[in-house]
C-alpha cells in the first residue's frame, strides 16, 4: 500500500479548502474534485484487485505532476512549502520503486540508505505540515483581523459621510440663517428710517396743520377784500366817475386800473397761498371717509379722464397718447376711494405733465405716452403709471416725496401731490415706489395689499 | 331780513357790509353783529319778535358756535331761528356736530358770497 494517494488526497483537499479564501483557486475546483474522485477510484482498485504493482507508478505520476504544478502554477505558489514537506518523502518513494528490480552491492546499500532516510522524511514531512498549519492559522487570524479592521474601517469611512453631509446641510442652514438675519436687519433698518420719517412727518403734520388752520383766516380775509374792493372799483368806474371833468377822469381811470390790477393780483397770490394752505391741511386731515370695495380699474380709469380731460381744458395743445393694460383680476379692494383717486389724479397729472414738457423741447418725432397698468399679485394688487417724459434726476428723486418739494416754476405747483399721495398709500398700509431713467421715462408704482384673511 | 353774523373777526362785519352794500342799500338785508355767542345770545333776547337768520363761525373763544347752535335750537322753541354755521375747509369732525346739533345749512371758508347770496334768497322765499 502506498503512501502518495493519501497525500495526494489530503493536498489537494486542502487546496479545494483554501479556494474558498483564495479566489484564484475556484476556477479549478472541478480539477480538484476531479482529482478526488481519480485517486479515489484508483486507490478502490488498487486495494479490491492488489493492482499496486501498476497504480504505484500512476501514484508516483500523480505526486510528480502535483509537485511540478505547485511549483510552475502562479497561482499555487503560496503551497510550495508542503511540497517542500512532501518532496523527500515523494523522492523516496519513487527511487524505491525505481531500484527494486535492481540487486546490486550499490543499490542495496542505496535501498539501505533509503530506507533509513524514510523515517526522516516522513518526520520533515510531519512537522513542515504542523508549522505549515500553524501559520496557516496565524495568517488567518491576520486574515480576519484585517478584515475586521477593514469593516470598522468602512464604517468609519461611511461615518465620515455622514458627518461630512450633516456639516454641509447644517453650513447650509447657518448660511440661510445668516441671509435671513441679514434681511430682517435691512428691513428693520428701513423700517426704523420709515418710522423716524413717519414721526417726523406727523410732527411736521401736526405743526403744519396748525400754521394752516391759523393762516387761513387772514388769507380769507385778502382774497375777500381784494375781491370786494376790485366790485368797488368797478362801482366807482361807472358811476362817480363820470362826475369828474374830464381832464381829470382819465387821469382817475388810469389809477383806478392800476389799483384794479394790483388788487387782483393780491387775489392772485392769495388764491395762490389759499392752494398751498388747502394741501397742507388735506395732508394732515385724517380722513374721515370709510374704506369700501372699489373697483380700481374703473376708478383708474375714471381719473385718467378726469386728468386727461381737465388739463385739456386748460392747455388746447396738449396731447398725449394713452396706453391702459387692465388686469380683470384685480377687482373690488377695500379703499377710501376719493384718497385713492387724489393719488391717481395726482400721479397721472404729474405724468402728463412730464411728458408735454419734453415734448415742448423736442419737435417732431417725440411721441408723448403715458402707460397705466393694473396687476393682480397673490396677496396685493399693484397699480403703474409710466410716462416717457424725461425722468428724474437722482438727487430730486430723493425728494420728490418730501412735502413742498416741486421743480414746477412758480404758481404751477405746490409739491404736495407725491408728499399726500405718500401719506395716502401708507394709510392703506400700500407703498409706493418709483423708478426713472433720467431723459427716458418714470414708473410710479403703488401696491396696496388685499388683507385676505388666510383661511387655516 | 335781520342776518346775525357772529364771527370774533370784526373785520367780518366790514367785508359783509361791503359785499352786501347794494342789498343793504336797497333794504333787502339788514344787519346785526356779535363777536362771540355770549353777544349774540344777549342780541336774541333783546329782539326776541324779530324774524332772524344766524350766520356763526364755530371757532370762537368763550362759547363756540356749536354751543351758540345748540342753545338756539334749544331755547327758541317754536319756530327756532335758521342757523347757518360757517365750517373750516376739511373740519368734518365740527361740520358732522353741528349737523347732529341741527344746524340748517352750512358754508365753508373762504365764505363764496355768491354762493352766499344764492341761499339767502333761497331762504327768503322758503
Ligand atoms: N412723472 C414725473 N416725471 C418727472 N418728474 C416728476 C414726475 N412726477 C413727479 N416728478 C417730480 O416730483 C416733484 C414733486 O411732485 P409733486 O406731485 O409732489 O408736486 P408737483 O407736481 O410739483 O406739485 P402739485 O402736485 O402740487 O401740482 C415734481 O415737481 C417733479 O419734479
Ligand atoms: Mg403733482
Amino acid at each position: 500500500m502506498s503512501l502518495e494517494p493519501f497525500i495526494a488526497f489530503l493536498y489537494i483537499l486542502h487546496l479545494r479548502k483554501s479556494s474558498k479564501t483564495f479566489a484564484s483557486l475556484q476556477q479549478w475546483d472541478k480539477v480538484f474534485i476531479g482529482l478526488l474522485l481519480a485517486i479515489a477510484f484508483l486507490f478502490v482498485i488498487e486495494v479490491v484487485f492488489s493492482a499496486g504493482f501498476i497504480i504505484k507508478w500512476l501514484w508516483h505520476l500523480l505526486m510528480l505532476f502535483i509537485i511540478t504544478a505547485t511549483f510552475k502554477l502562479p497561482e499555487l505558489s503560496r503551497f510550495k512549502t508542503i511540497m517542500l514537506a512532501v518532496l523527500p518523502l515523494a523522492v523516496i518513494l519513487l527511487l524505491k520503486d525505481l531500484i527494486k528490480p535492481f540487486t546490486d552491492q550499490f543499490f542495496v546499500s542505496i535501498k539501505n540508505l533509503l530506507n533509513y532516510t524514510f523515517p526522516l522524511a516522513t518526520t520533515w514531512l510531519i512537522a513542515l505540515s504542523i508549522i505549515w498549519t500553524r501559520q496557516q492559522k496565524a495568517l488567518e487570524k491576520e486574515r480576519q483581523l484585517r478584515l475586521a479592521e477593514e469593516q470598522q474601517h468602512k464604517i468609519v469611512e461611511a461615518r465620515k459621510m455622514e458627518l461630512e453631509l450633516l456639516v454641509a446641510e447644517r453650513t447650509a442652514q447657518l448660511t440661510r440663517q445668516k441671509e435671513e438675519l441679514e434681511n430682517a436687519l435691512v428691513d428693520l433698518q428701513t423700517t426704523q428710517k420709515q418710522l423716524i420719517q413717519s414721526e417726523k412727518m406727523a410732527s411736521l403734520g401736526e405743526l403744519t396743520a396748525g400754521i394752516a388752520h391759523e393762516i387761513q383766516n387772514p388769507l380769507n380775509f385778502v382774497n375777500n377784500f381784494s375781491e370786494v374792493s376790485v366790485e368797488l372799483l368797478d362801482e366807482l368806474k361807472d358811476g362817480p366817475l363820470h362826475n369828474l371833468p374830464q381832464a381829470e377822469q382819465e387821469e382817475v381811470e388810469v389809477i383806478i386800473n392800476n389799483l384794479t390790477q394790483n388788487l387782483e393780483k393780491i387775489n392772485h397770490h392769495g388764491k395762490r397761498a389759499d392752494a398751498i394752505v388747502k394741501g397742507m391741511l388735506q395732508h394732515s386731515r385724517s380722513s374721515s371717509a370709510e374704506k369700501e370695495p372699489t373697483d380700481i380699474n374703473a376708478l383708474v380709469d375714471e381719473y385718467l379722464r378726469l386728468s386727461y380731460h381737465g388739463l385739456r381744458a386748460k392747455d388746447k395743445l396738449f396731447n398725449a397718447s394713452i396706453k391702459t393694460n387692465f388686469d380683470e383680476n384685480v377687482g373690488a379692494v377695500e379703499v377710501v376711494p376719493q384718497d385713492i383717486g387724489r393719488v391717481f389724479l395726482n400721479l397721472l397729472n404729474n405724468a402728463f405733465y412730464a411728458v408735454t414738457e419734453k415734448k415742448k423741447n423736442l419737435a417732431g418725432t417725440y411721441e408723448p405716452t403715458v402707460s397705466v397698468s393694473t396687476r393682480r399679485l397673490d396677496d396685493a394688487i399693484e397699480i403703474v403709471v409710466k410716462d416717457n417724459g424725461n425722468g428724474i434726476p437722482q438727487v430730486v428723486a430723493e425728494k420728490i416725496f418730501q412735502p413742498f418739494f416741486t421743480t414746477k416754476p412758480t404758481g404751477q405747483g405746490t409739491g404736495l401731490g407725491l408728499s399726500l399721495s405718500y401719506d395716502i398709500i401708507k394709510a392703506h398700509e400700500g407703498e409706493i415706489k418709483v423708478e426713472t431713467k433720467e431723459g427716458e421715462c418714470t414708473e410710479f408704482t403703488i401696491s396696496l395689499p388685499l388683507n385676505i384673511i388666510p383661511d387655516i | 331780513m335781520k342776518i346775525l353774523v357772529v364771527d370774533d373777526e370784526p373785520d367780518m362785519q366790514t367785508l359783509f357790509q361791503q359785499r352786501f352794500r347794494k342789498e343793504i342799500k336797497e333794504h333787502k338785508v339788514d344787519f346785526a353783529f356779535a363777536i362771540s355767542g355770549e353777544e349774540a345770545l344777549s342780541y336774541l333776547n333783546k329782539h326776541e319778535h324779530e324774524a332772524v337768520l344766524i350766520l356763526s363761525d364755530i371757532n370762537m373763544p368763550g362759547m363756540s358756535g356749536l354751543e351758540l347752535l345748540q342753545h338756539i335750537k334749544e331755547k327758541y322753541a317754536v319756530p327756532p331761528p335758521v342757523v347757518m354755521m360757517i365750517t373750516a375747509y376739511g373740519d368734518s369732525e365740527n361740520y358732522n356736530q353741528a349737523m347732529r346739533l341741527g344746524a340748517d345749512d352750512f358754508l365753508t371758508k373762504p365764505i363764496d358770497f355768491a354762493v352766499l347770496k344764492e341761499k339767502l334768497k333761497i331762504e327768503n322765499n322758503a
